[in-house]
């Protein structure tokens, strides 16, 4: 039967199994909106098109599943740019459809043209630009493949508007033959070897769990590695959760903002084991002092990751879970208690400096938000989007995540203005799960208006605005390394809570630390999204810190409890 | 400098996925060429770039990316045979018309267009080769240089650009082999 290039597209996303797409109308799309209204698919309004491609990004890294973004031409495009690169510098698989001018038109300047897969040739991981029907099946198709296989990533398809209208008979195509692309590999067994001797010889090894884990399902695979061998497990920012915080082997969080004892165990380390991270340098401070003693194998999809940032010494390009399951059973059992022992020591006096043991002062530190937010929504499938700046980081400090995909968070390219769009995408795409949002004063004002999205679809979240009244991490680091000159980051907010109930949604504030829980209790209750403008301390930092380019092992550490800090006094 | 030998898909636009992704990885382009080749649908790029051991790896394995790409040969350490052509306009005067005349098959060069005050030189070869005629007519006066950048062929039976056997394999092997055994 013959269809249009429009209905050709819609056809092919439904047999891809899409229900679900987020996206904004405009001239040159509108041929596919229109046949759109004819295929089961939910249509999801969006504010601004940035917050289709953080929501189809946040759907993404809910389930593993392709998430869908639409937007017109020109304006539309080119606003998808921030999220379409948010997505490749994370690896999400996320396929962006765009308008485009009329074929014949391309290259004079038309109306709302822009070259948008010129635009992201650098930030997806292929893209398209389709100008007839016939082609329309087999690149929703190929689109589909590359952006979830291998490692994934986000593919734009462009279609000119005479190709959504125009006719061709629909032929659903066969698998994808793409003869250039290779997104699997197996280790070869010379270097299993090598990786073998290195781990049965080992004494002081670490396991640094990165995402590819949750990307791979390996979760298991990589417990069962790390309780044969009785090898501790640093987490990166997008690896937690991929192994239960609550699990003894699991440190907590390595880097930047990683605790100290687990930096310095890395430091002191005589084998690093990379699961599925990419040494990004918020990871591993100065490279040229970056755990010096250790051998390192890493085990990444990705050849080109090999040697980037890291010199190792054994490479294992293929998928983890698979590699993990060859060299398990020719792991030997040993007995590593001493250097577990001896990095249970290096937690030392970190517990005496936590925020969380200072005496109530009366005033509201984002830590306590957090903690308090575990402790209430532990019960429950709860999935936390993080903005970025330090709330993301208390987040990433206090909430323990015990489950894969239950942190949303953009790491690698600190995308403000990801959380609350990507919160919307992870609840369409997991309805049963309760989400919540945490975000910054100032990035939360950056997506905001998608609180119109959230009403308009009857979205069911709920918000917590750690407000500091600062873009609060750059203000750290305008406290540590700029003499506290604070340009540019005191902001003057709006009320949130008016804002919200403009909206038609429901808003609370919160100012005191007795408040938090039953704030949070009651939005949990409440029906329908609720936004809790928390007031935290304004000046609080976090830490630790290693401040950018230093050794990894030289942290900023919290002043201890007994000498307060400014902040604290 | 290395020297990458590379087949890729002969459609629209690879060339700039090619050239944009070594600019975007910190690489500089000294030159790129590409041609059809015995295949059709196959172009064929040579490009040298320059980067130390890891950089050629990390080049490699990031053109592997590329859907377009089907293989990648460095075949910088592998003995091969490198060619450039070069065509030089030189200044003359009646008496160094003469000399420069003399030059030229020392060179294997040509002369290929001559006029009152300047002559034309084709000459093909490495690019010391070519390196070195351009520095022994510097001193008469280059008025314009133009080069068509390195092409590379491995020497004896082996070949850069073996057709494919079977089409959806096209140089699986090969690949396979060289992006799985990264560890130096
Ligand atoms: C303000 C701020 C502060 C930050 N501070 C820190 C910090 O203190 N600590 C920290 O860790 N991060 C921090 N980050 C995040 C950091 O920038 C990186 O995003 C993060 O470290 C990357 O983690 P990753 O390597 O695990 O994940 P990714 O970047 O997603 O890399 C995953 C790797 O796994 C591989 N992979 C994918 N699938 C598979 C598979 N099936 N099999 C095998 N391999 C696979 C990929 O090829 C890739 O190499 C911070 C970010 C921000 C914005
Ligand atoms: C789009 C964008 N612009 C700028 C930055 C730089 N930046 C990183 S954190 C930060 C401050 C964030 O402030 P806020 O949202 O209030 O969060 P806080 O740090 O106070 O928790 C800024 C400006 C960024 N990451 N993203
Ligand atoms: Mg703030």
């Amino acid at each position: 039967m013959k269809k249009t290039g429009a209905q050709i597209l819609f056809e092919s996303l439904v047999r891809e199994g899409v229900t679900c797409v987020f996206g904004y109308p405009g001239g040159a799309i509108l041929p596919a909106y229109d046949a759109m209204l004819d295929y089961p698919i939910r249509h999801i309004l969006v504010r601004h098109e940035q917050g289709a491609t953080h929501m189809a990004d946040g759907y993404a890294r809910a389930t593993g599943q392709v998430g869908v973004a639409i937007a017109t031409s020109g304006p539309g495009a080119t606003n998808m740019v921030t999220g379409i690169a948010t997505a490749m510098m994370d690896s999400v698989p996320i396929v962006c459809i765009t308008g485009q001018v009329g074929s014949k038109a391309i290259g004079s300047d038309a109306f709302q043209e822009t070259d948008i897969t010129g635009i992201t040739l650098p930030i997806t991981k292929h893209n398209y630009l389709v100008t007839k029907p016939e082609e329309v099946a087999r690149v929703v198709r190929e689109a589909f493949y590359v952006a979830r296989s291998g490692r994934p990533g986000p593919v734009l398809i462009d279609i000119t508007k005479d190709c959504q209208q125009s006719s061709c008979e629909f032929v659903w195509p066969e698998e994808p033959k793409l003869r250039g692309y290779r997104p699997s590999h197996t280790p070869s067994s010379r270097e299993v070897e090598q990786a073998l001797e290195l781990i049965n010889s080992a004494k002081r090894p670490i396991i640094l769990a990165g995402r590819g884990i949750q990307q791979s399902n390996a979760r298991e695979a990589v417990l069962a590695f790390a309780e044969q061998a009785n090898v501790p497990i640093a987490m990166t920012l997008l690896g937690l959760g991929a192994i239960p915080a609550s699990h003894p082997l699991n440190l907590g969080m390595m880097g930047m903002h990683g605790e100290a004892w687990v930096n310095t165990a890395i430091q002191e380390a005589d084998l690093l084991l990379a699961f599925g991270m990419r040494f990004d340098d918020r990871v591993t401070g100065n490279v040229k002092t970056y755990a010096p003693n250790a051998k390192k194998i890493h085990i990444d999809i990705d050849p080109a990751e090999l040697n980037k940032n890291v010199r190792v010494d054994v490479g294992l390009i293929g998928d983890l879970r698979t590699t993990l399951e060859e060299l398990q059973p020719k792991i030997a059992a040993t007995d590593r208690s001493d250097w577990i022992a001896y990095i249970s020591m290096l937690k030392g006096d970190s517990a005496v400096r936590d925020i969380q043991n200072l005496p109530d002062n009366g005033h509201l530190y984002a830590a306590h938000v957090i903690n308090d937010l575990w402790r209430e929504t532990r019960d429950r499938e709860t999935i936390v989007v993080t903005d970025v700046g330090q709330h993301q980081m208390w987040e990433a400090q206090y909430y323990k995540h015990e489950d894969p995909r239950s942190l949303i968070t953009s790491g690698g390219l600190g995308t403000m203005g990801f959380a609350l769009p990507a919160a919307i995408g992870a609840k369409v795409a997991r309805p049963d799960a309760e989400v919540w949002v945490v975000v910054g004063d100032g990035g939360f004002q950056m997506t905001m208006c998608e609180l119109a999205t959230i009403a308009q679809e009857g979205i069911d979240i709920n918000i917590a605005i750690i407000n500091n009244g600062f873009l609060g991490m750059v203000r750290q680091w305008q406290e540590f390394f700029y003499e506290r000159r604070y340009a540019a980051t005191p902001l003057v907010n709006p009320d949130f809570v008016k804002l919200t109930e403009a909206f038609g949604l429901k808003a609370m504030r919160v100012e005191t630390r007795g408040d938090v829980v039953p704030a949070v209790r009651e939005a949990r209750r409440h029906q329908g999204t609720v936004l809790i403008d928390f007031r935290v301390e304004q000046e609080d930092s976090v830490y630790p810190m290693v401040p950018a380019g230093n050794d990894l092992h030289n942290m900023i550490r919290r002043p201890s409890a007994i000498v307060e800090t400014g902040a604290d006094a | 400098m290395n020297t990458f030998v590379v087949l890729v898909e002969d459609h629209p636009g690879v060339l700039t996925r090619v050239s944009g992704l070594i600019r975007r990885r910190g690489f500089n382009i000294d030159s790129i060429t590409v041609g059809h080749t015995e295949t059709a649908g196959v172009s064929r790029m040579t490009i040298a770039v320059e980067a130390d051991e890891f950089g050629a790896r990390r080049i490699e394995a990031n053109l592997y990316k590329l859907l377009e790409v089907l293989r990648v040969d460095n075949v910088t350490r592998q003995p091969s045979i490198f060619r450039e052509l070069a065509i030089l306009k030189v200044k003359t005067t009646p008496e160094t018309r003469a000399q420069i005349f003399q030059l030229a098959p020392i060179y294997r060069a040509r002369i290929i267009d001559v006029s009152t005050e300047s002559l034309v030189i084709e000459i093909t070869g490495n690019q010391d080769k070519v390196q070195s005629l351009i520095d022994v007519l510097e001193p008469y006066g280059i008025l314009e240089i133009a080069r068509t950048g390195r092409l590379a062929m491995l020497r004896g039976t082996g070949t850069a650009s073996k057709p494919p056997e079977d089409e959806q394999d096209f140089g699986a092997a090969k690949a396979e082999e060289d992006l799985i055994s990264h560890s130096v």
